[in-house]
């Protein structure tokens, strides 16, 4: 509680009239203190944890190829920005997450040097030259590691490296691409089933234990399900995303899996489906991208769907052994359509003539 | 046990409340000013012809008489300037069939009508009346009667007689609100004690200390409308609010066959808009482009009805209305009993002036009033209050593209796309935005701008458009015109 007095600074009262000037704008005149900059920088913060644990699981070469990553994807928004005589947005944070997201999309095995490129692209070509934030069709970094699997396809897709399990996060400095590779759970399940994928990856139970806190071969930032899970239900919590996509991505690409997954009907494993591959990171912090997913709650549920029919398609159908990537790209320019389709109720619809 | 507090299901925000500036302090009667400027339309409808009394004659009781022999055309002032006028004399005739006659709001001398700076439209016409002090024993006295002794028409008369408009701030002329057409069927009178604005807190105080008129009020008003049953909605955080309307119904003859009822509601902008507290309370939706009788449902504020009750049993028109003065930038925050058309700045002189760090001076509440740049604004009967924002208080931030969060549309209660809107007027294509549905349903309360993260001026943008559509529907009509006339 506020008292009166507590309110008039003293000494400083001034006569009604003075020439001071005012600022006059259109209502409303109190704002939520929410802002873009605020939101973006909370997803950086939500993908930190996962981060700090893939230098554990790969090595200190994450933190690097990261860095790469988020500098060279600034530096484009900036450079270009700046060259079009645009203002420069670098300070809203999304270049950052679209740098993060990036690196958490590539193998921990590549040359460092690699993220550069596929910055460039995400960047300048998907984003600013798109019209900037808001403006962009596709999700930004995944049109970046769809360039980088386009140009470097070896390095792209065997650049796994085997999880360390014995805190040497050095080891894997200074290798070069095929110095130690692996094969990712989702690879050796699509071409050698299910039985070599558990004599390579251990018990049913320890996979299921090592693939949810994150050790198995993967992308950087892919692999830990648990702490991207953390990290989304907060945003969830913060109302800053809503549950729609990565639920019902989650449940579609379970359910599928689990009806077509194995040798019969009904017989795959939904789970492993669920924590294998960049399902979790897609579902959480890619599909749910503002400007390339719908609005409204409905046009949400089948943006999921599809993402979730179309990325258990590729991985049991198409030539990659993982679909995510490209499940989101190919629904992200139905954005506009789900949200002329799925339109908010009017407030007199619901009324009774 | 509680029960959880009715609401409106879609949309809606939550600002920060800030009422306890003021939430607690009495309502204090400011003097009377040394001028006023009442403007000419304070309503829904055409403006007032100005009818002011000529010095010879006799200032009657009724008021009514002041009005006769009397040529007003719209802005004419047919009295010498030194004219002299008492406090509720009636100096404003209604000028077209939907409008509130005016009273002089306090004893002294016309000044004439000048242009005043006006919230909205920046200037308007406005009776200026200088305050004569020894005038003031002129002020006149107020005998309460029984109301129940009078019939349907009289009690509407006496309405009609005091100027009463919505004092929520929509301004309807209240009396033209309760002529309901013959054949609707009604059966609640819903009194709107939401408040829902941040910092407003005169609603408030004038249901916690005047409780008993908002309930005799209200049966008033349903003798009038011939139905039996009253709803008053108040969000939860005004507890004594609520506390205070039961025990007036409590109070009040229980054997008079009208049942009056508080509903708690739960704290939720904007509550306090006709169609979501029509939801909130009954559960029924208006129909797009329609009356709230149409769903059986007559709204009225609870100060308007306290009016109500001063004009019946009074006999006292609306000359003086409680605003709320508050914010961080003012001296002294409080809840003002002030004459309708007292000039900001006295106010501010009166509560010991403004803060070094004010930058903002709203009139009205913070999610739907008007910034103003000049003090010397007049209080209109339909001005809750006047905020004092300080830097600290004000979003001056310059906005961004819109990234398509969606927020906007969780936000608005009416189901509209903000965001759509505010797109297309950036894009110049504002008139294309009709399918949107902003003309019959957007009521501006300004949730998605609060919302809106990349502080993007979506009210604004929805008024630019309501423009260009309007500019567009003249320019064809023009066009087809000229077409016909070849």
């Amino acid at each position: 509680m506020m008292s009166t007095e507590s309110e008039s600074p003293p000494g400083n009262s001034s006569p009604a009239n003075d020439a001071r000037r005012l600022l006059v704008s259109v209502s409303p005149h109190v704002k939520t203190d929410t802002t873009v900059a605020r939101i973006m920088w909370t997803v950086v913060a939500c993908l930190m944890p996962p981060l700090i644990l893939s230098v554990f699981i790969f090595g200190f070469q994450t933190l690097i190829i990261t860095a790469i990553s988020v500098i060279c994807c600034v530096a484009t928004e900036a450079i270009s920005e700046k060259l079009l005589g645009r203002p420069i947005t670098v300070r809203d944070g999304s270049a950052v997450i679209t740098g993060v997201l990036l690196a958490y999309v590539i193998p921990p095995g590549v040359p460092l040097w690699m993220p550069a490129f596929g910055a460039v692209m995400a960047i300048f070509v998907t984003k600013v030259i798109m019209g900037g934030i808001g403006f962009n069709i596709f999700n930004p970094a995944l049109i970046g590691r769809a360039f980088l699997v386009a140009t470097y396809p070896v390095a792209m897709t065997t650049a796994w490296l085997e999880p360390i399990r014995d805190a040497g996060i050095f080891r894997y400095m200074g290798s070069g691409v095929d110095a130690v590779s692996s094969a990712t759970p989702l690879y050796v399940l699509k071409h050698y089933g299910m039985a070599a994928m558990l004599e390579q990856f251990g018990s049913r139970v320890s996979v299921y234990g090592d693939f949810l806190i994150g050790w198995m071969p993967g992308c950087i930032g892919e692999t830990s399900a648990l702490l991207l899970l953390i990290g989304g239900v907060y945003l969830i919590w913060k109302r800053y995303i809503n549950w729609h996509i990565p639920v019902s991505i989650i449940v579609t690409t379970g359910v599928l899996t689990w009806a077509f997954g194995g040798e019969r009907l009904f017989t795959g494993d939904p789970i492993l489906a669920v924590l294998s591959g960049g399902l979790m990171l897609g579902a959480f912090f890619m599909a749910t991208d503002y400007v390339t997913s719908p609005n409204q709650r409905a046009g949400q549920i089948v943006f999921g769907v599809g993402v979730g029919a179309l990325t258990v398609l590729i991985r049991l159908k198409g030539g990659y052994p993982e679909g995510v990537c490209y499940a989101i790209l190919l629904m992200n320019p139905l954005t506009p359509a789900l949200d002329q389709w799925f339109r908010p109720k009017r407030f007199s619809e619901g009324a009774v003539q | 046990m509680t029960i959880q507090p009715a609401t409106f299901p879609k949309g809606g925000v939550h600002p920060k409340e800030n009422k306890d500036f003021t939430n607690a302090l009495p309502i204090e009667t400011m003097p009377s000013p040394s001028k006023v400027s009442l403007f000419l339309k304070q309503h829904v409808g055409a403006p007032c012809e100005v009818s002011v009394a000529h010095r010879d004659t006799p200032a009657v009781d009724d008021g009514v008489l002041l009005a006769k022999g009397y040529q007003g055309a719209v802005f004419q002032l047919l009295v010498d300037k030194k004219d002299r006028v008492r406090e509720g004399d009636r100096v404003g005739e209604i000028g077209a069939n939907l409008g509130a006659v005016l009273h002089a709001s306090v004893s002294g001398t016309v000044d004439g009508v000048e242009g005043a700076l006006h919230p909205q439209t920046g200037k308007a016409q406005a009776l200026v009346i200088r305050t004569d002090p020894e005038a003031d024993f002129l002020r006149p006295v107020y005998e309460p009667m029984d109301w129940r002794s009078l019939s349907r028409e009289e009690l509407q008369e006496r309405i009609a007689a005091a100027g009463i408009v919505g004092l929520g701030g929509a301004g309807f002329p209240t009396d033209v609100k309760l002529n309901v057409k013959p054949g609707v069927k009604l059966d609640t009178l819903l009194l709107n004690g939401a408040e829902c604005e941040p910092y407003i807190t005169c609603d408030h105080r004038v249901m916690v200390e005047h409780a008993r008129e908002i309930v005799e009020g209200a049966k008033i008003l349903l003798t009038v409308l011939g139905i039996r049953y009253c709803a008053i909605g108040v969000e939860n955080n005004k507890p004594d609010a609520i506390a205070s309307l039961n025990e007036a119904i409590a109070r009040s003859d229980p054997d008079d066959g009208f049942k009056v009822e508080v509903k708690p509601l739960a704290v939720k902008y904007p509550q306090g808009s006709a169609d979501q507290i029509m939801q909130s309370v009954t559960g029924r939706v208006r129909p797009s482009g329609q009356r709230s009788s149409s769903i059986g449902i007559i709204v009225q504020n609870v100060y308007t009805t306290k009016t109500v009750y001063d004009a019946v049993v009074l006999g006292k028109p609306l000359v003086e209305r409680v605003i709320t003065i508050t914010g961080r930038g003012i001296a002294r925050p409080a809840n003002l009993r002030v004459k309708i058309g007292t000039p900001i700045s006295e106010i501010v002189d009166y509560l010991g002036g403004t803060t070094e760090d004010l930058c903002k001076v709203v009139v009205g509440g913070p999610m739907m009033g008007f910034a103003i740049s000049d003090l010397d604004v007049p209080i209109t009967k339909t001005t809750p209050g006047v905020l004092f924002l300080t830097s600290c208080e004000v979003d001056a931030q310059a906005y961004g593209p819109c990234i398509r969060c969606g927020f906007c549309l969780d936000a608005c209660p009416m189901g509209l796309e903000p965001n759509m809107i505010g797109i297309y007027v950036e894009a110049g294509k504002g008139a294309e935005t009709e399918p949107f549905g902003l003309l019959d349903d957007c009521f501006e309360c300004g949730s998605c701008a609060y919302a809106c993260p990349a502080k993007r001026p979506l009210v604004q943008f929805i008024r630019l458009a309501r423009m260009e559509i309007d500019q567009a529907r003249k320019l064809k009509e023009a066009r087809e015109q000229k077409r016909k006339a070849e």
